[in-house]
């Protein structure tokens, strides 16, 4: 079954991305595939297996509260891509989102 | 028709580790320079591999205890996607469906009746970057963030919707906030940001028991704002109610200049979080024997500090309960308690500890709220106050005077011995010299004297008077009364 039109531009809202008319029709049929692999996927018998997030067989990983450096605040603030004094700045934030 | 309001709070508290919750930048951002607290991990750079802080699991675990809550043998985090530019990464390191506590209480008072308020779930989370708004010269807004704050574990108590006015969330979170203070895990300031609360209200005819739409009430910083934001808010559903409107299911936020609350966003488009397990964080498996560990740290907390004070020192269950209700006011009390002066020995606690009980919850509360302080920040020592209890006690000085004296010491930290100095309180205790001024003041109050004489017994308090006011609140008023009763039954 493929995905509507609208499923997409959802998807697309959710992850804050522009598309076009003709990448809505492109993911239609990519994320359609996608899905229908998983179907696949489905028809395997999983009734004894129990549910896991997990590929590896780890458990309590922990640090203890120990403060180490942090970056430079130049390193930091390298990676902004608008500066303002030692801040990242950023558009004006929507009271719709968030 | 009769309404009911349904609430239940959502508090979130900053805990007090050194490092961050994923990874081991300083979390002590107060007074550091923007984003110098800050790493490859609090930004979510690719690659990156966050970690669990351990004694953040702990401070959960602990304060879950003190909720009496169920801490299940496992739990996991999980990533809350949402894209806001305070979150570095485009989601948050949360707990889903396997938070660290679940299924406690948390007892309240109110008006005489004691409530058990549920705790739904007790989990850890991470708090957000700063964001400031600024305007350019053209007057549009934009942001700036710093990520100082971002990666602060911050421990997230859900209530059920089991409170029923505004003056009861009050409570409870007071009491939260003393619990967390107790346990060492916080610093509950909720001006400061370190406490924060949400609240969800909806109303519905009394008697009934179904929920009706609820609406989630942000912004508040303090506790009288909570108090004030609810009470609008169970007033606004009202009549919306009864003017036949539908209450609209939303976020509103708490404007204190104005003192309502308005609506932020619709949340009928509900958010798509789209929780998932994080794959770079493996699940815990919290054994018993950690739970019993943890357990058997739990310090002394409120509720047996308040029985621990009836008990060994007499107070009224009144009075102790004011003063374990704040951990500092608690600890400067038994640090006068303890501190020497009159009480030398066990016995005479009781007695010390009823006159400190009143100048604590009296005359230093007085001020301190007053002066919007707290008593952390006081100017006056134990020791100072000790100081004080003790020339009152000896006689140097009267009640009167020793509460303006109080009031200096609390105003500039001067010692006591020092104000009355300076302000010549001594007390006169003289009976030669009060005698004289008895005299004087029987001369001049003829009606006074005859109503005296006819068995008025106001009349003796307005002769004291008299002669406290020639001596400038000096006298020893104990002294006085009986020596005007000796002298006017002559």
């Amino acid at each position: 079954m493929k995905l509507s039109r609208e499923e997409v531009l959802n998807k697309a809202l959710l992850a804050r991305i522009g598309l076009s008319d003709e990448d809505v029709e492109k993911f239609r049929e990519q994320l359609s595939n996608i899905l229908e692999n998983f179907t696949i996927l489905q028809e395997v018998d999983t009734s004894d297996v129990p549910a896991t997030a997990q590929s590896v067989d780890l458990k309590n990983v922990m640090r203890d509260d120990v403060v180490m450096p942090s970056s430079s605040q130049e390193e930091i603030l390298m990676n902004a891509p608008r500066r303002e004094d030692d801040f990242f700045r950023v558009k004006a934030v929507l009271e719709q989102e968030g | 028709m009769e309404f009911e309001t349904i609430i239940g709070l959502e508090v979130h508290a900053q805990l007090l580790t050194k490092s961050k919750m994923y990874c081991p930048c300083s979390a002590d951002y107060a007074s550091a320079s923007p984003n110098t607290h800050v790493c490859p991990i609090c930004l979510g750079m690719p690659g990156v591999l966050p970690s669990i802080n351990r004694q953040a699991v702990a401070f959960t675990i602990m304060s879950a205890l003190a909720l009496n809550c169920t801490i299940p043998s496992f739990t996991k985090f999980d990533r809350k996607n949402y894209p806001y530019p305070d979150l570095m990464k485009g989601y948050q390191i949360s707990q889903y469906d396997f938070p660290i506590g679940i299924n406690g209480f948390l007892s309240v008072e109110t008006g005489g009746e004691n409530k058990r308020i549920g705790i739904t779930r007790v989990h850890l989370e991470e708090d957000v970057a700063k964001l400031s708004h600024r305007h350019n010269s053209l007057g549009e807004s934009y942001s700036v963030v710093d990520v100082n704050r971002a990666g602060v574990p911050l421990m997230e108590i859900v209530s059920e919707p089991d409170i029923r006015s505004p003056e009861q969330a009050r409570q409870y979170l007071m009491k939260l906030r003393t619990l967390l203070q107790y346990l060492g895990v916080s610093t509950g300031n909720m001006e400061e940001g370190s406490f924060r609360c949400d609240a969800n209200i909806s109303i519905r005819p009394r008697g009934s028991l179904e929920y009706q739409a609820k609406v989630e009430v942000k912004n508040m910083n303090s506790f009288k704002a909570v108090h004030r934001a609810l009470t609008f808010e169970e007033e606004r559903q009202r009549r919306a109610v009864e003017s036949d409107e539908r209450i609209i299911q939303e976020t509103r936020g708490w404007v204190e200049e104005k003192g309502v609350t308005v609506s932020q966003r619709s949340k009928e488009s509900a958010h798509d979080y789209r929780y998932f397990p994080e794959p770079d964080l493996p699940p815990l498996v919290v054994s018993g024997s950690w739970v019993d560990e943890v357990r058997s740290k739990l310090p002394e907390l409120p509720e047996q500090r308040c029985d621990r004070f009836m008990r060994d020192y007499e107070l009224s269950a009144y009075d102790a309960g004011l003063l374990t209700g704040s951990k500092a006011m608690a600890d400067y009390f038994e640090a006068c308690l303890n501190g020497g002066g009159v009480t030398r020995n066990a016995s005479d606690k009781p007695k010390k500890a009823k006159t400190l009980g009143n100048w604590l919850l009296g005359e230093f509360t007085r001020l301190l709220n007053a002066t919007n302080n707290e008593i952390t920040g006081a100017k006056v020592s134990p020791a100072a106050l000790n100081k004080l209890l003790e020339l009152i006690e000896e006689g140097k000085i009267n009640l009167t005077a020793g509460k303006a004296v109080f009031e200096e010491m609390f105003n500039t930290g001067k010692p006591a011995a020092e104000i009355v100095e300076e302000r010549g309180l001594v007390q006169v205790s003289d009976r030669g010299d009060l005698e004289r001024v008895i005299k004087e003041v029987i001369a001049k109050n003829s009606k006074a004297v005859d109503d005296f004489r006819a068995g008025k017994e106001q009349a003796s308090g307005f002769l004291v008077g008299q002669v406290m006011r020639a001596t400038r609140g000096r006298a020893n008023a104990k002294i006085v009364q009986e020596l005007l009763h000796a002298i006017l039954s002559e």
